[in-house]
């Protein structure tokens, strides 16, 4: 090496130096991260920091804990809930976008498994004659039923959600109330969250290219009213309130009833309880 | 609107709301892109790390495809964003606890790996051009020398040490991004199909020997295309680690697979209806059948007869193409398998891709030529062949 290069060399081995040093701390830091992540992914999705006031000023969401019920022997498949959830959050009326859906469970002589279908069903919908509008076809009128009922469906808001765990923005997260939400001015529209839901109940809107879900209208219990599905069933089949409050319908719906929750082994820590399901109740 | 042609057709009871696949076929493009670096990456550290001498004709062929596979994998998932404009927030504000938080970092900080690597390994060539080189490809070469000319023993030593060290780095760094891109269906616990321990594993693999079959079928043609022969020690070589690795991947995705149906948990009955029906095509026949068994048994014959020459070449270069079918389909099998069964356990839905839009066949098709495209370009810029005329300065320090 000669003297003329050597200098050049020095200053390209000390930048490079530099590079490795900078390269060291980031994996340091990077390390140090990962310590705590461990934790974060251990306790799965938790509720984000405790502010007090939220979302109004007249509204605090440290003071309520959310819940929801469903009594699936009062339910008649009516389909009303689906069309104000539809009308309410301006879901895509078709039959590929529901924020809330009913299934039909029908044992029919002589057969062990039940025929499961729902409004998205072709036959259901040259029923109705348009996706838009929602009915359960009479399909069953000339078989021998020997059970049969409705089990409505939406977001079981989950204690530790598996959509809020992937989310690799942070865009959707489970309220101080116990609500999960999408932050849909901060989604991305991966569809990550979409496959890690157990239950079906996360969509795409293409539209606005992000996910969405059932906020148990938000919006709404916020100010003191009831989510629209709840307002509209004619039968009350749905039951909604704050667990917080002892005497309120949910707390007085779960306290009295033998319920239970979906896919429990998902360890996902459903919101929803039923009443009145059977164990082929997908 | 778009909703109505992804609806896909269902048998069987399925969720409403899963008759829309919400990951189409550029995320089956995601994962081969993805594997292919990683194999590609694989044969070149062969020389550069473990400096098998035999592999030196296309070491630096491998890292370019390396480079140009690693540069097209973010488009995909680009492509597929709802808003790819806010993809960057995954890494001004990652959510830790997801799985795919990290890619932006992984994918980045690999990209680099790869290009410092690239331009240790080219440096010699990159200065060279800049003192010898005419017009405005001259100034290129200038720019990327970064103003230092010094080619002498000393500064050789060092690059080389730099490059050892990079290739020492890579291998973890690849083949931990892909295989976290298996952990990522692996983990998803909604659904049966995806949710196997295996599956980082399966996929670390099958990566391996893509990125092993791709690199042969590149070599043969760009000797083909250069009129000269093609080496054979090098490309035997080849075949032998694409032979031994099929074993792995073949043995891994039997395992996986029995264990599903030994395992036989709720919603089986579903899956073997999928497996018997509309995957018996694209899994047993053409992943199993076509993409694996032939060209094993083909490799198997070729290393048993010892055969070489022409007919060698032809045998191993078809089945190498074969392999590559192989894991394309496997990759399909895997991310549209998973979600046309059902997260009800009772339903099947059927994917039907689009041919034109966004997230059609012909975006997924020409994603995968587009790493062809850039390394027809690499190439001429940094000619990876063995009698270019500058020594080469790769391989550990001795």
């Amino acid at each position: 090496m000669n003297d003329t290069t050597r200098p050049e060399s020095d200053a390209r081995r000390a930048f490079l130096g530099q590079l490795g040093l900078a390269a060291g701390y980031t994996g340091a830091v990077a390390g140090l991260g990962a310590l705590g992540v461990t934790q974060q992914v251990a306790a799965k999705g938790e509720a984000p920091s405790p502010a007090k006031s939220f979302p109004t000023p007249d509204y605090d969401w440290s003071k309520h804990q959310w819940a929801f019920g469903v009594d699936a022997t009062k339910c008649i498949g009516c389909l009303r809930c689906v069309e104000a959830c539809k009308r309410e959050n301006g879901v895509a009326g078709d039959a590929h976008h529901f924020r809330t859906w009913v299934e039909r469970y029908v044992y029919l002589e002589g057969e062990t498994r039940p025929r499961i279908d729902s409004h998205h069903d072709p036959v259901n919908i040259a029923a109705s004659g348009s996706e838009g509008e929602y009915r359960f076809a009479n399909r069953y009128q000339d078989a021998k039923v020997e059970k049969a009922f409705f089990v409505p469906k939406l977001c079981n808001h989950c204690t530790h959600p598996a959509c809020v765990q992937v989310c690799p923005v942070g865009a959707t997260y489970r309220t101080e109330d116990g609500v999960v939400l999408i932050d849909h001015d901060y989604c991305i529209g991966c569809r990550y969250c979409v496959q890690a839901c157990p239950y079906g109940a996360r969509l795409f809107n293409e539209e606005q290219g992000v996910s969405d879900k059932c906020t148990w209208c938000y919006h709404r219990i916020t100010r003191g009213l009831q989510p629209a599905c709840v307002e509209v069933c004619p039968v009350g089949a749905r039951i909604f309130g704050d667990m917080n409050d002892k005497q309120s319908p949910i707390s007085l719906f779960v306290r009295n009833n033998r319920v239970q929750v979906l896919k429990p082994e998902s360890g996902n820590a459903p919101n929803v309880f039923y009443v009145g399901i059977d164990r082929e109740v997908v | 609107m778009e909703t109505l042609v992804h609806a896909a057709p269902f048998t069987g009871y399925v969720y409403p709301n899963e008759t829309i696949i919400p990951w189409t076929v550029l995320i089956v493009v995601y994962p081969y892109l993805t594997g292919l670096v990683a194999g590609a990456f694989t044969v070149s550290s062969m020389y550069q790390v473990f400096g098998i001498q035999r592999f030196k004709p296309v070491a630096h062929l491998a890292l370019l495809t390396s480079l140009c596979c690693m540069l097209i994998v973010p488009m995909p998932l680009l492509l597929h964003l709802g808003h790819a404009e806010r993809a960057l927030n995954s890494m001004i504000t990652p959510h830790w606890t997801s799985a795919f938080a990290v890619f932006g970092y992984a994918a980045g900080f690999y990209v680099i790996l790869l290009m410092l690597e690239t331009w240790f390994v080219y440096r010699p060539y990159i200065v060279q051009q800049a003192q010898r080189g005419k017009g405005p490809l001259r100034w290129f070469y200038q720019a990327l020398s970064l103003g230092s000319h010094d080619l002498s023993e000393n500064a050789m030593n060092y690059d080389r040490k730099w490059t050892f060290t990079l290739a020492v780095i890579g291998i973890p760094a690849a083949h931990g991004l892909h295989g976290y891109i298996g952990f990522v269906f692996g983990s998803l616990k909604a659904r049966e199909w995806w949710s196997s321990d295996l599956m980082p594993l399966v996929f670390l693999f099958s990566a391996i020997i893509s990125g092993t079959a791709l690199l042969i079928v590149i070599y043969v043609l760009s000797c083909r295309l250069r009129r000269v022969p093609v080496d054979l020690p090098c490309l035997k070589g080849m075949a032998y680690a694409l032979w031994g690795f099929m074993m792995f991947t073949l043995l891994l995705e039997g395992v996986e697979f029995a264990s599903l149906v030994y395992r036989a948990r709720e919603g089986i009955e579903i899956i073997m209806e999928y497996v018997r029906g509309p995957l018996l095509m694209t899994f047993f026949v053409l992943q199993f059948g076509v993409g694996s068994l032939v060209p094993l048994t083909v490799l198997s014959y070729l290393i048993w007869r010892g055969t070489t020459g022409r007919t060698l070449i032809v045998g191993v270069t078809a089945s190498a193409a074969l392999v590559l079918f192989a894991v394309l389909m496997m990759r399909w099998n895997v991310v549209i398998g998973g979600q046309e069964i059902a997260k009800t356990g009772k339903g099947l839905v059927n994917y039907l891709p689009t041919i034109g839009g966004r997230e059609g066949l012909l975006a997924a098709a020409s994603l995968v030529a587009m790493p062809f495209v850039l390394l027809w370009a690499a190439v001429r810029l940094f000619p990876p062949w063995q009698n270019a005329q500058v020594p080469s300065p790769v391989g550990p320090s001795p």
